[in-house]
């Protein structure tokens, strides 16, 4: 499977009644297997850019084509679960087909299994996102997108479900986008890091990472970073709006 | 316990008032008690209140599906929204007695024309009720279903339904309490039987103990039902909330 994103601008209207441009033209693909991150400052457009992609806009210049059958898991920058309806059933709700075993693994890797029969409500931010997790998982997406998933969460956490969602995706063939401020997260997780500008947004830089994920030590997660932030601090020169490496 | 309390310090205000009063215009509670364990007994009383209560729930339960449907679409487009809106204002400020009145003038003294009656007053709230419930409803739900390709009736019933749930029980609520008010007007005015029917009688004969015996009873079935029915469903729709102090 392939997606392939070739959109060419969008625009929206403000109540004042201008028209701002919130992305510039931007093409990139992904294939099965690939996990591609898109790094960017705040608000330039990354999440207008997963709304069209996931379907929930349509108002676009361009096309995004998506193979109609793929299965869509997401994680929302907020975790968007069913106040009214237990973990366990809202992650069935998105995944109604999830044998029994196969929920219970994925509730045993996220450590939530104490939580099966818990109201949202009652969970703190780091659990929710991490049901959030789980019924992205349970759809067993063809298309896995990741907006900010591990925002806010302490460092041990977030370290914690970085390798749980390397260990996930290494599991199936999925095509994944990751949305994330984090360097570090990105060059964990990528195969390919897409650098964004500030609104309206476009690709500044395409890197690819070419050591297996599994295969990245400390040293070589170190190296690759040296090497951005050397590209970056090159390409700064001639575009004062480079990507923000820190 | 408080609520027994508050029960017997009822009686007590009436009992005394009724001393002070007389027993023409206000009978004493075990006059008033005579006169329904005499209606009872001879059967009149379950037919009265049967007869009201088969009005209420039809009227109710017709007046609060269609207004739900109908609040819920315009809650959601626009242009039923646009093109409703004058009738929706129309109905809900036209007097109750208007439409009973007419109902019976243009579909005879029927028992179609009395239910309906009474669920055009009732409908127009539910309408209004379930047009703000649908208007509130949290759009980033509704993307997470659409992503994660929710077939349209599970994410209804999961995903709207529960956030539905808390105007739905407001506008039974409300709407129970207003049918109660008005199936009584239409019976007075055109039903040879139920509660009003014997109240429009007791009255024409001031005969108070037997119009406060039919309006008692009336009056506690009333409340068994709101206590025994309505807040039990309120109760479960709201209780992944976390609970007020």
């Amino acid at each position: 499977m392939r997606l392939e994103v070739g959109i060419t601008g969008k625009t929206f209207r403000s109540a004042a009644g201008g028209t701002h441009e919130v992305l510039a033209p931007i093409k990139f693909a992904l294939q099965s297997g690939e996990v591609g991150v898109l790094i960017g400052p705040s608000g330039c457009g990354k999440s207008t850019m997963l709304r069209i992609i996931l379907g929930l806009d349509r108002d676009f210049a361009g096309q995004v084509a998506r193979p109609p059958e793929a299965r869509i898991g997401m994680v929302f920058q907020e975790p968007r679960l069913l106040p009214w309806r237990s973990v366990e059933q809202n992650v069935r709700l998105a995944a109604p087909n999830i044998s029994d075993a196969k929920l219970s693994e994925l509730f045993r890797i996220l450590e939530l299994e104490a939580h099966r029969s818990h109201f949202p409500g009652e969970l703190s931010l780091g659990l929710a996102r991490r049901v959030a997790l789980a019924r992205a998982f349970a759809v067993e997406p063809d298309l896995l997108v990741l907006d900010e998933p591990l925002a806010s969460l302490d460092d041990a956490l977030s370290g914690r479900l970085r390798d749980e969602i390397a260990t996930l995706v290494a599991s199936r063939p999925v095509m994944t986008l990751l949305v994330t401020h984090s360097i570090d997260d990105a060059v964990r997780l990528g195969d390919r890091l897409f650098f964004l500008s500030p609104r309206p947004a476009r690709i500044l830089a395409e890197v690819p990472i070419a050591i297996a994920r599994e295969a990245r030590g400390d040293a070589a997660i170190a190296a690759i970073k040296a090497g951005l932030a050397r590209q970056v601090q090159g390409e700064q020169g001639d575009d004062d709006a480079g990507p923000d490496v820190s | 316990m408080l609520r027994l309390v508050s029960f017997a310090l009822f009686l007590a205000v009436w009992w005394t008032a009724a001393l002070f009063v007389g027993g023409a215009k206000l009978p004493s509670p075990p006059a008033v008690l005579d006169v329904m364990i005499a209606e009872a007994a001879s059967g009149a009383l379950f037919l009265h209140l049967g007869a009201t209560l088969a009005r209420v729930a039809l009227a109710f339960v017709l007046a609060m599906s269609l207004g739900s449907a109908i609040g819920y679409l315009m809650g959601r487009v626009k242009l039923a929204d646009r093109l409703g809106d004058p009738w929706l204002i129309l109905l809900l400020n036209l007097p109750a007695l208007v439409v009973i009145v007419l109902a019976y003038i243009w579909a005879g003294l029927t028992e179609a024309a009395a239910i309906a009656a009474i669920a055009i007053n009732k409908l127009p709230t539910a309408v209004v009720t379930l047009r703000e419930g649908t208007r509130a409803l949290d759009r980033s739900l509704d993307e997470m279903a659409s992503v994660f390709a929710m077939p349209r009736w599970r994410a209804f019933r999961h995903v709207v339904l529960p956030q539905l749930a808390p105007y739905v029980a407001a506008s039974a609520r409300s709407g129970l309490s207003l049918v109660w008010k008005i199936v009584l007007v239409a019976e007075l005015l055109g039903r040879p039987n139920g509660v009003g029917f014997e109240i429009g009688v007791a009255f024409q004969l001031f005969d108070t103990p037997r119009l406060l015996a039919y309006s008692l009873t009336f009056a506690a079935v009333v409340l068994v039902i709101e206590t025994a029915l309505v807040q039990p469903f309120e109760a479960h729709a709201n209780r992944w909330r976390p609970r007020a102090a």
